[in-house]
């Protein structure tokens, strides 16, 4: 499923990058906040379930090549963040759900 | 034969930087058709070295030497030093501050991590002087 019909059927929000969700394809989906360990254990086509919109999380997202950021429980993503996020093709999404609700929601989906 | 050189600067200070080397080496690789195990070693193991470069080292240099077996990574700074190389290898174990830990990392992985996602890893460190890291990953 693209991270556009995720968006739709999880009522997500667009933070970054709308216009890449239709090409981009979720096959899993990951939880964690310390980058370290997202790093070495999320793997590309992900949704990548985090708190953690600060610009160093872009990075991560990138080189993991993960299909989007979904921020939950609402954390923000920082200017700067959102910054290096489009200028990486990278997808940001947002909700008010806490990461436990968005991956049960995922798993029935994929 | 060596297939190509890359030198980066890191800054000390600029979180908003760290992660553009192993972009652009992440990059490079790619486009000289690496296998996809071999970029994400690399791209894992110069992604955390730039981050203790920030972190830790005050800002340092990367050197990346790509040959068709191996990829050598040189990673120096001209900080603090480390003065128990063993104790800072132990996953867990982190001297990051408050602010570090705010941004997601200083959970004491970066260099066992490194060590993970490598086949050679060298640490040379003086207290007081600086570190330098040297890592290879195989092209198998």
């Amino acid at each position: 499923m693209t991270v556009k019909e995720l968006q739709k059927k999880l009522n997500l929000q667009y933070i970054c990058n709308e216009g890449l969700a239709e090409e981009k394809e979720v096959t899993g989906c990951y939880c964690g906040d310390l980058l370290s360990w997202v790093m070495s254990k999320a793997t590309d086509g992900d949704a990548w379930l985090t708190v953690m919109g600060n610009v160093t999380s872009i990075g991560v997202a990138v080189l993991t090549e993960v299909a989007c950021i979904i921020l939950t429980e609402n954390a923000p993503a920082d200017a700067d963040a959102i910054k290096r996020a489009e200028e990486n093709d990278v997808v940001i999404l947002g909700t008010e759900k806490n990461a436990y609700q968005v991956a049960v929601e995922i798993s029935k989906l994929i | 034969m060596e297939l190509l050189s890359l030198h980066y600067d890191v800054s000390g200070t600029d979180f908003t930087c760290a992660g553009e080397a192993s972009s652009k080496i992440k990059r490079n690789l790619k486009e000289l058709g690496f296998p996809t195990s071999v970029i994400r070693n690399v791209a894992i193991a110069v992604y955390e070295g730039e981050i203790n470069l920030v972190i830790h080292g005050g800002g340092g240099v990367i050197d990346v030497e790509i040959s068709p077996e191996c990829i050598s990574i040189v990673l120096a700074d001209q900080g603090p030093g480390i003065p128990d190389v063993a104790l800072a290898m132990q996953e867990g174990y982190s001297t990051a501050p408050d602010n570090v830990r705010q941004l997601g990392f200083g959970a004491g992985m970066g260099l066992p991590n490194i060590k993970k996602y490598t086949d050679e890893m060298i640490i040379e460190s003086e207290v007081g002087k600086g570190t330098t890291i040297k890592l290879k990953v195989f092209v198998k």
